[in-house]
């Protein structure tokens, strides 16, 4: 049962996002029967299956709301802003509701029912009834079962018209059978002559003895769909002996005998010969050729029928929890890695079966790969409806005229990365709504629409999907930009930056444009937070602005979290990996290098300084120091930072595995991987890295130097040099 | 023997309910998610009986019923509707579309299968 409830659950959360866009919709467009029709469905499903699966609150509540939006179906009522806002916070609350089903508390009851309230003025007084009885076609037994046996004389008598419902005797018949020990005749002593026959009328009728311990309304309940096209008289007698017999009719012979067609002699004596039975019946003009077609379509007919449900069962779709499919693609993921081993292996030997049986094993696992990884696709337009939402709420809040256009909803992406971008794209469309569209008065001003568009869209590119966020607003002031990032410190006052370079200070952490704290965007976080995000799933962020005709912001994501490119280093024996998404370069670390830096952890690359961490002392290895080291310089959130390793072994196809709950605390580390020969490699968590190098390095140094270094974005480096 | 039922509701925690449920007794069982699809599905696999919701987008349950009767193949195939509202009236209604029986949700699995035995056997 828990398992169904879950379903519910996912499945009200489905229709909660349905239920949403259908009103909002429908707030523009207050006519539009689709959508009234959508929403009264979506209440009446929550109503329904909320029963179902015992969230009775959810069913009780929905049910007024129902009952309102079937009036408004029926055209008794119309759709008003209110009411639009008032269902929405329906909504809140039914979602409330789920959640509060999870940790099996319950929403804020009295919330509930002030919203009941306020949908229950809709409706009309008298109109309102809410009394739910019982009363399934299977009737449970009203009397204590009893424990004595009673002996029933029934008597069926169907009315002529018994098949035109649907309605087949012999499963009610059969039903009565399993009830205790029974017999029954059929009497056909009202079947007319062939040419005054219905084909479809039923001219039988039968009578039943039937011992049970069941009582007479059970009995009755038996035939409760027909009891208004057939007359049932039940009487009770005393005794009655009983016999039952049930064979299974698989065999041509047996179906023709079962039939009547042949008596059993008939058939034994077809059996002892050594032709086929429908033969042996045919020469001795025991049955017509029509009798045996009939018999074997009816053993065609059940083979047909297992067919489709082999058919059935090939082309229906099933809900899997995502950890298995998880595990799956960990499986997956390791079964390539072992095939490149395997590869690499035969190739080594020089021995042409073995490269053929490698070359065979990659083709499969590649297939298997690409399989096991779209199903974890799903089209990124689930999250994308979110934000109609948002934009509905914020731009109402903000007073402006604001519409969001959705484009490319259908690209698919994994799972797991719809989820974590999720936070980031609020992020930014909040910004957009509040610092990239200006007020109705200022568009109107400049010419421009009255109301504000933003444009959310996918599209894929090779191995990335590209998010955009545009919208129609005023676009990056550069000027300002520029001199807030002076006043911030964040920049020199005589930098040099060209318009690109400006636009990408509005990523350099302690940027904000907005001087006022709004209660939209601006709540101390910053738009760096967005990039880092964006970067720690190995994606990047780029920004480009028109002054005066808007922003647009791209991401550049990977498909998938599961297999990231990655750069792979060494120290001493231990291997890690580094995404290869982050890394700039990799420069050589000569112990000159270590002398002129007078004990700060710090190199020049080109005129640029650049931190570095030691690997080796960060992770208190042991292994013996090489005379030349590596230092790979990455790039994140803006600044550029180096880790110094042993040697750069080079590029690897990352499977990424989770460290599991024992050390998943630990910093610094995302996860790992198992590379072809079974070494652990371990995955570096390049933002923690740096976060805790920061702090390191903000309490070890005495000012200047390591820290400043880090601060400082490596564009502005660049262009101060 | 696997019969085939075709389970028509707009809700998929209703359907995979009664898939669960009927699949456990050894039924086959086809799903549709309104009465549009129901109509699709039965032109391309025939099905020994139907169990359909009442309120559903494009063509609703007593629609359905009325759609299928009409259909010489279905004249005699029972159909079950599921309803939220126990009342005569709706009860009346789907059988005068042509409906065989009916469940009133919330119903348990048990009294699906006991009606689902109760027209198939």
């Amino acid at each position: 049962m828990d398992a169904q409830k879950q379903l519910f659950r996912e499945e009200a959360y489905e229709l909660l996002t349905v239920l949403e866009g259908a009103l909002l919709d429908l707030e523009q467009n207050p006519g539009d029967g689709e959508n009234i029709g959508k929403v009264f469905r979506a209440m009446h499903t929550l109503k329904g299956s909320g029963a179902m699966f015992g969230f009775d609150d959810i069913a009780a509540f929905t049910h007024t709301i129902e009952t309102v939006y079937n009036m408004v179906r029926d055209g008794e009522l119309a759709v008003t802003q209110e009411l639009v806002s008032l269902t929405l916070k329906a909504c809140d609350q039914i979602r409330a509701m789920l959640d509060a089903s999870l940790t099996d508390s319950t929403a804020d009851t009295s919330r509930t029912a002030v919203l009941a309230k306020e949908f229950q003025k809709y409706i009309p007084a008298g109109d309102n009834d809410d009394t739910q009885e019982n009363g399934n076609g299977h009737r449970e037994s009203s009397s204590a079962p009893q424990a004595r046996l009673m002996t029933y004389r029934i008597r069926f008598s169907p009315h002529r018209d018994l098949f035109a419902n649907g309605t087949n005797p012999i499963p009610l018949l059969n039903e009565l059978k399993g009830m205790g020990e029974c017999t029954m005749s059929c009497s056909v002593q009202d079947l007319p002559e062939l040419q005054e026959m219905d084909p479809e009328a039923c001219y039988a009728s039968w009578d039943i003895i039937l011992t049970t311990s069941a009582g007479e309304d059970v009995i009755r309940g038996i035939f409760i769909f027909v009891e208004d096209i057939s007359d049932l008289s039940l009487e009770v007698i005393q005794n009655g002996t009983a016999f039952d017999s049930d064979i299974e009719y698989k065999k041509v012979g047996e179906i023709l005998l079962d039939r009547g067609v042949i008596s059993q002699d008939d058939l034994d004596k077809a059996l002892g010969s050594q032709k086929r039975i429908g033969e042996v019946l045919l020469d001795e003009g025991m049955v017509d050729r029509a009798q045996i077609g009939s018999a074997l379509a009816e053993q065609e007919q059940i083979r047909a029928i297992r067919k489709k449900r082999a058919a059935v069962e090939e082309s229906s779709s099933i809900r899997v929890p995502a950890p298995k499919l998880d595990d799956l693609v960990n499986l997956v993921g390791e079964l390539v890695t072992i095939q490149a081993r395997l590869t690499q292996h035969a190739a080594q030997r020089d021995d042409p079966d073995l490269v053929g049986i490698a070359e065979e094993v990659e083709r499969l696992s590649s297939a298997l790969r690409d399989i096991a990884m779209g199903i974890r696709m799903l089209p990124i337009g689930t999250l994308f409806s979110k934000y109609k939402r948002l934009v509905r709420d914020l731009s109402h809040e903000l007073n402006k005229d604001i519409g969001l256009v959705m484009e490319g909803e259908e690209t698919e992406l994994d799972k797991a990365m719809i989820d974590k971008l999720s936070d980031p794209l609020v992020h930014l469309i909040r910004n957009c709504i509040d610092h990239g569209i200006e007020s109705t008065s200022e568009r109107v001003a400049s010419g421009k629409l009255s109301q504000g568009t933003i444009t959310v869209s996918a599209r894929h590119s090779g191995a990335y999907v590209l998010i955009s966020i545009t919208d129609d607003g005023k676009g990056l002031d550069t000027e300002a930009i520029r001199a807030k990032a002076v006043e911030k410190g964040l920049i020199p006052p005589d930098a040099t930056l060209d318009e690109h370079e400006i636009q990408g200070l509005i990523f350099v952490p302690g940027f904000s444009t907005s001087s006022a704290v709004t209660s939209v965007s601006g709540r101390g976080v910053g738009m760096d937070v967005v990039k880092t995000g964006i970067e720690g799933l190995g994606g990047r962020v780029e920004i480009s602005s028109a002054k005066g005709h808007g922003t647009t912001i791209t991401l550049k994501l990977p498909l998938t979290l599961a297999i990231i490119d990655g750069l792979l280093v060494a120290i001493g024996n231990e291997f890690f990996i580094i995404p290869l998404g982050v890394v700039v370069e990799c420069v050589d670390l000569t112990a000159d290098d270590i002398k002129h830096a007078h004990g700060r952890q710090l190199i020049k690359v080109r005129e640029e300084i650049i931190p570095y961490i030691n690997l080796r002392r960060h992770f208190g290895l042991t292994s013996e120091r090489p005379p030349i080291e590596q230092v790979v310089i990455t790039e994140l959130g803006g600044f550029r930072i180096g880790f110094v390793v042993d040697k750069v072994v080079g590029q690897h196809q990352t499977v990424i595995k989770n460290l599991g709950r024992m050390l998943k605390e630990i910093d610094g580390v995302s996860g790992a991987t198992i590379m072809g020969d079974g070494t652990v490699a371990l995955i570096l968590d390049v933002n923690k890295l740096v976060g805790q190098a920061e702090v390191g390095e903000a309490t070890a140094s005495n000012g200047a130097g390591a820290q400043a270094g880090l601060k400082m974005t490596s564009s502005i480096n660049k262009s101060a040099a | 023997m696997g019969r085939t039922i075709l389970s028509v509701d707009d809700s998929a925690s209703i359907r995979q309910m009664v898939m669960f449920t009927l699949t456990k007794e050894g039924y086959t069982v086809v799903e549709a998610v309104d009465g549009r699809d129901a109509l699709d599905k039965v032109k391309a696999t025939p099905v020994d009986m139907v169990i359909t919701d009442l309120n559903m987008p494009h063509v609703d349950g007593i629609d359905l019923i009325q759609a299928l009767r009409a259909d010489p193949a279905f004249k005699f195939v029972p159909i079950v509707m599921l309803t939220t509202e126990n009342t005569a009236e709706r009860k009346d209604a789907g059988k005068h579309a042509g409906a065989t029986g009916w469940i009133v949700k919330p119903f348990k699995p048990e009294q699906l299968v006991a009606v689902v035995k109760k027209l198939l056997g």
